[in-house]
């Protein structure tokens, strides 16, 4: 497990969604290995986040949430993949954090 | 050098062969009045047309995995003419869309003027049936109907 000074980015960002979300369920994957970039690189992330203030708001306005918070981060990072569920929601899935589409090689254009 | 030839003769023939597929150059052009990737330049863009997708590439040839999953659901749920806008030819319109969406990720997709979501809403809105609810309103009737019919 990398520590949080090389991560430095994953620790910003875990902290930033426990915090703001004090989330029942919170993932956090660097998705970066999977692009062209270097090894080690924080610019692609896919966050779950499972929290009680997802609770009767669309999902756009959940995501539009998860940005805000992550506005610092979002001015750095190529991708975010964005899983907004209400504890409910999070209990009636499958509870994965699911995989991101392959590459198409433009991370750097 | 070649790459830079390439890339001009790719957006040639794009222009030629699917006219949908705007570049932003072009619309540059037509729209000199409006200060390009200002809210008024986008809301052009996007006003009254039932399907605008914003992304990283084309349709037929997307650079990044998220626009390239749009481009699929599109298909598969047979939208055929729906208007594009490669970001990566234009970092104006890149930060405009952004701006004027409040959403800092490409592929945004629009409908009848209203931003719908990124990547992963329409996803999710395959998943769960709304994205032919959405796809009715503005008018386009989802394939994805028609093969439901053929199983029953």
């Amino acid at each position: 497990m990398a520590s949080e000074a090389e991560r430095p980015v994953q620790a910003g960002i875990t902290r930033k969604l426990t915090e703001h979300f004090q989330p029942h369920h919170l993932d956090i994957v660097n998705e970066s290995f999977m692009h062209k970039v270097p090894k080690g690189s924080e610019l692609h992330f896919r966050v779950v986040v499972v929290s009680d203030k997802f609770q009767d708001k669309p999902v756009i306005q959940r995501h539009r949430m998860v940005n805000e918070v992550l506005q610092e981060e979002l001015k750095n990072i190529i991708a975010l993949s964005i899983s907004a569920k209400t504890p409910d929601q999070w209990q009636d899935s499958d509870q994965k954090v699911g995989k991101s589409p392959a590459c198409r090689g433009g991370a750097f254009l | 050098m070649q790459i830079l030839l390439k890339k001009t003769m790719y957006s040639l023939f794009r222009r030629s062969v699917i006219p949908l597929t705007r570049t932003t150059g072009l619309r540059t052009l037509c729209t000199q009045a409006v200060e390009p990737g200002s809210k008024e330049h986008i809301e052009k863009l996007v006003k009254n047309k039932q399907v605008v997708v914003f992304m990283k590439g084309t349709p037929d040839k997307p650079m990044c995995g998220f626009s390239n999953a749009v481009v699929q659901l599109m298909t598969f749920h047979g939208v055929e003419k729906y208007e594009s806008y490669n970001v990566l030819e234009d970092d104006t319109l890149r930060q405009g869309i952004k701006a004027y969406s409040n959403w800092p990720t490409i592929p945004q997709v629009y409908m009848n003027g209203e931003f719908i979501g990124g990547c992963d809403i329409m996803l999710d809105m395959h998943k769960n049936g709304d994205l032919i609810e959405e796809l009715g309103k503005v008018g386009i009737r989802s394939a994805v109907l028609d093969m439901e019919k053929n199983k029953e």
